[in-house]
């Protein structure tokens, strides 16, 4: 940061292609540290949201295909999201997520305070032991759908499938490689106090568990 | 001492390469390494990968230290939260590996002395913060090299700080 200077001096000899912002300002000059006041208003986030379904929209031939585009937008945010979100921890409790439950932890709290300002609702195990490898994040009224009106015939359709793919990125990219994907589970029993209600399923692939397996007995 | 930082992706494909040489005690900041052994440095660092992925899963840690040495080579390894390695080769001249009893708490004489552990560690660190600044771009995918020249001058400015 000191020597700058003769650093530019050496950039605009070697590589005179390039273009620079007229202040000489790149992404290198910009803090890391700045999750306070970088709240994004909630109707620009919409209609750049809308947009970005309509996008997905094109070209589909059904609803799980454009569940699994909005999923692949998502997925690089989550893969970058995952070192800026342990760069921001305070230093001492810096760790690499090492356990399955380390990490869907850092999901539902530092993930989702990022990205919507508070915590996911609920952590869940599935029940089913056929099952082990499945684990659920809920979210009562998931920002990303707050101006979203399904229609009838694509009842199935979840456009949650977004911070799915955000949260499979994740996962992924801490060595947890998953499939996650957004069910709307409101309207049934607890239906009436929150019709938004969405789960987000994440499935381990099996060497994630044997993995688990093998750390939890050393 | 000579200093050789690489990289290292998730498929374990390079994504960066930078050498130097230590700044600490008059030293000029350039590397010593010989050409046949500019060769092998990419050889050696990257063997040490085997030894990276054993490592990982028994501390959550970030820094790992010095992992892997292969003669006069030691190798140590910074893992990102997204699988990505930052790894330093680093390799005390012969004239300092002779001079160690005397000053061996200085940098860039005693490659495993905690001096010389804190030195590297942050260097990484501040490598770190540049990597994140690098990968935020939203142009940048996965496994891209990093060919930004501000990016090798902040790694060049942190080599000279630390090391």
């Amino acid at each position: 940061m000191a020597n700058l200077g003769p650093g530019k001096a050496a950039i605009s000899k070697e590589q005179a292609g390039l273009r620079y912002p007229s202040n000489g300002k790149t992404i290198y000059h910009r803090p890391l540290h700045r999750s306070k006041t970088a709240e994004l208003s909630q109707s620009s986030f919409a209609y750049l949201f809308s947009e970005m379904v309509s996008y997905a929209q094109r070209r589909v031939t059904g609803i799980q295909d454009l569940e699994k585009r909005l999923n692949l937008q998502g997925h690089p945010v989550g893969l970058k999201l995952l070192d800026l979100l342990l760069t921001r921890e305070p230093a001492r409790t810096q760790t690499r997520p090492l356990t399955i439950i380390a990490l869907l932890h850092l999901i539902k709290i530092n993930l989702w305070t990022h990205l919507f300002g508070r915590q996911a609702d609920r952590l869940e195990k599935s029940s089913n032991p056929d099952t082990p490898d499945e684990y659920m994040i809920v979210d009562n009224e998931p920002l990303v759908n707050a101006y979203i009106s399904v229609p009838r015939e694509m009842s199935q359709l979840n456009c949650a499938a977004f911070v799915a793919g955000i949260v499979e990125g994740m996962c992924d990219g801490a060595m947890f490689p998953a499939r996650v994907t957004a069910h709307t589970v409101g309207g049934k029993e607890e239906g009436e106090m929150w019709p938004g209600k969405t789960v987000f399923l994440v499935k381990f692939q099996p060497e994630v568990l044997e993995r688990e397996a093998l750390i939890g007995k050393g | 001492m000579s200093y050789y930082f690489a990289i290292v992706g998730t498929q374990d494909n390079p994504l960066f390469e930078y050498e130097f040489g230590t700044s600490k005690q008059g030293g000029d900041g350039q590397s010593r390494f010989t050409e046949q052994a500019r060769h092998l440095n990419q050889f050696v660092l990257h063997s040490s990968l085997d030894i990276v992925e054993e490592v990982q899963w028994t501390s959550g840690q970030l820094y790992l230290k010095v992992i892997d040495k292969f003669f006069n080579n030691y190798i140590s390894c910074f893992m990102t939260a997204g699988n990505v390695k930052l790894m330093l080769l680093h390799q005390p001249t012969a004239v300092a590996a002779g001079a160690s009893t005397r000053n061996s708490t200085s940098v860039g004489v005693n490659p495993t002395s905690p001096q010389t552990e804190e030195a590297i560690k942050n260097f990484f660190t501040e490598v770190y913060e540049n990597y994140v600044k690098a990968i935020m771009s939203p142009f940048y995918k996965v496994n891209m090299e990093i060919q930004s020249p501000v990016f090798r001058q902040r790694v060049a400015a942190a080599g000279r700080k630390y090391l």
